[in-house]
């Protein structure tokens, strides 16, 4: 078990978005959370992440106790995350947005960095060097110079997972990865995050609306409305569950529908 | 040896530009006025560097800029009266000993209070930073004024006077060069990309593992402590210290030249904390002595144009080959 949530409670003033949440996660696996808008899966991700902290449960990574660490904390521990908004800092290079996340692993102290010592500039050039050979997995090596403002949208995306994998995690964390993407563009995702995945050794859970990404490369399923999990199994099971249909698309009422056919 | 190269390359624009300079006054090419106002254009600008460090590299909206200067000011200024006697007057070394000695305690003091008021204040996002330093402002202006009243020598309302005149060319231009290359090496290396992260996104930072507050108290305090240095050399500049120097209301003008030079532009920075004093200086003398207070006119009617003409500050986020970041050879 590498990440485990259990009973994650979070309320914003009268509203339970979190309403005691569990699930585990185990080494390697790939699943996915679905669920209407609005139904805690964001705000999960923030509990885990650090960026909220629950008001109750507890979250687990390996055998430690994250609950309630601040945000840089967390992913010292392993577990890196996307955005949905994306957020990337837009007004730096391609290459400054993975050097900063790589930013704990390098290893020089203030004195090298006021003297520029041979340490100083060995280690950023070993850093430059690691980087760009990390663009290159993401055939993003010819766009290090180029401000990330100014790549188009698919690529903003990449770079984002890109800097997120630059902190090098164990748990990848990816909140709705093909919003605003094309067919075309969300096959090459999925094969993406795949190809990710087995590269980088990674266990990967992420938010999506997309049905034929969730669909077609999760192993496993959580799906979420009111704040609650209320189903999950394998993708096939999720399919034709019935309280996860009900929570999409509401149950019929037997005389509105009737009446609404007979109309027209 | 990387570093006693670099060394070297640090003093040798500071031994050039003060020998030029030094030599030019000594041949009365340039008069001692122009001389002063040349080191108080630099003093100026180390201040305004280190507040391009809090505003335009980590993006803390900072409004108490005077104030740390003027803790610099008085802490080097009361160093000096109460030690640079002690060795009598002819131990040159001594005095530049303890000159040295005070400036960076100056530094210090500056850099310890903004640790003290950061510690609470930098949880705050920026328009409430700007107030609670702005306030931080206002606090200090009183204990300025009230200073003699638990520290005679600081003189208090009346100002503070009999201060040695110990600062020339040389302090003037280290000082300069020295923050230039610190501030450069600084924000070229992975704390200052920290620093540049947190103002371009504080929740992306904090997610890539980036202790988002400590570096927010680290930018703070380095941008502060170059402040109380330049205050050190005011003091020991113009010899004459007084209250109102260090009134909020001069932290606008610092915060002024960081913005018409261009936020995280160190080359902006310079240029405009040099063009700041010396048009102010070269009005007084252009300008027909009944008209001088003009210069309050033309200056804020430069400053709406330029910022109309060039949003970005003068560089925008340009800067000279030589500031920008080469990390690797």
């Amino acid at each position: 078990m590498i990440l485990e949530v259990q009973g994650l409670t979070r309320h914003f003033g009268g509203i339970k978005a979190l309403d005691g949440v569990d699930f585990r996660l185990g080494q390697g696996e790939l699943a996915g959370i679905i669920g209407p808008n609005g139904s805690g899966k964001t705000t999960l991700f923030n509990v885990i992440t650090g960026i909220y902290r629950p008001d109750n449960g507890s979250v687990l990574m390996g055998e430690e106790d994250i609950t309630g660490l601040p945000a840089h904390q967390v992913t010292r521990r392993g577990i890196a995350r996307t955005f949905q908004n994306i957020r990337l800092f837009r007004d730096l290079s391609v290459m400054d947005n993975v050097r900063i996340a790589h930013h704990r692993h390098i290893r020089y102290g203030p004195a090298d960095v006021l003297l520029r010592t041979c340490a100083f500039y060995r280690e950023e050039r070993r850093t430059q060097e690691q980087m760009e050979e990390f663009l290159s997995i993401f055939s993003l090596q010819d766009r290090g110079k180029e401000l990330a403002k100014n790549l188009p949208y698919g690529d903003q995306r990449k770079v984002e997972i890109a800097r997120a994998l630059a902190s090098h995690p164990k748990v990848l964390l990816l909140d709705e990865p093909a919003a605003g993407m094309n067919p075309s563009e969300v096959g090459t995702l999925m094969e993406f995050i795949l190809r990710v995945r087995e590269r980088f050794s990674l266990t990967v859970l992420l938010i999506e609306h997309q049905m034929r990404l969730v669909m077609g490369i999760c192993e496993r399923l959580i799906v979420m409305d009111f704040g609650q999990v209320i189903a999950r199994g394998l993708p096939s099971e999720i399919r034709r569950d019935q309280t996860v249909i009900e929570a999409y698309l509401g149950t019929a009422i037997e005389g509105t529908l009737r009446n609404k056919s007979g109309k027209r | 040896m990387a570093f006693l190269k670099n060394i070297a390359k640090a003093v040798l624009p500071i031994a050039v530009l003060s020998g030029l300079l030094l030599f030019l006054s000594a041949r009365e090419i340039l008069n001692p006025y122009w001389m002063q106002i040349f080191q108080l254009a630099c003093i100026v600008a180390v201040s305004a560097l280190g507040l391009n460090l809090i505003y335009g590299f980590t993006g803390l909206f900072s409004l108490g800029h005077a104030a740390f200067y003027g803790v610099g000011a008085y802490t080097a200024a009361l160093l000096t009266k109460l030690y640079v006697g002690a060795y009598g007057d002819e131990a040159v070394f001594a005095t530049g000993a303890v000159f040295l000695g005070s400036l960076l305690a100056g530094g210090f003091a500056a850099a310890l209070l903004a640790c003290l008021v950061g510690l609470p204040t930098l949880r705050l996002t920026s328009d409430y930073l700007g107030i609670a330093t702005l306030g931080f402002g206002v606090i200090m202006k009183v204990i300025f004024d009230n200073a003699d009243s638990f520290l005679p020598q600081l003189g208090g309302a009346r100002g503070m006077t009999g201060i040695a005149r110990l600062t020339g060319i040389p302090w003037a231009v280290a000082a300069l060069v020295v923050a230039i290359l610190v501030i450069r090496n600084l924000v070229h290396s992975t704390y200052g990309r920290a620093l540049v992260a947190i103002r371009e996104d504080e929740v992306a930072a904090a997610a890539m593992g980036i202790d988002t507050f400590r570096y927010k108290v680290i930018g703070f305090t380095a941008g502060c402590a170059f402040a109380g240095v330049a205050g050190g050399l005011y003091a020991h500049l113009y010899t004459f210290l007084h209250p109102s120097t260090f009134d909020f209301l001069k932290s606008f003008d610092v915060l002024m030249i960081v913005v018409l030079g261009g936020l995280g532009s160190m080359s902006g920075t310079l240029v405009a904390s040099f063009a700041w004093v010396f048009l102010l200086e070269g009005l007084r003398v252009a300008l027909p002595p009944e008209y001088i207070e003009f210069r309050w006119v033309l200056i804020p009617m430069l400053l709406i144009v330029t910022m109309l003409v060039r949003p970005r500050g003068l560089f925008g986020g340009w800067e000279v080959p030589f500031l920008r970041g080469k990390v690797y050879r």
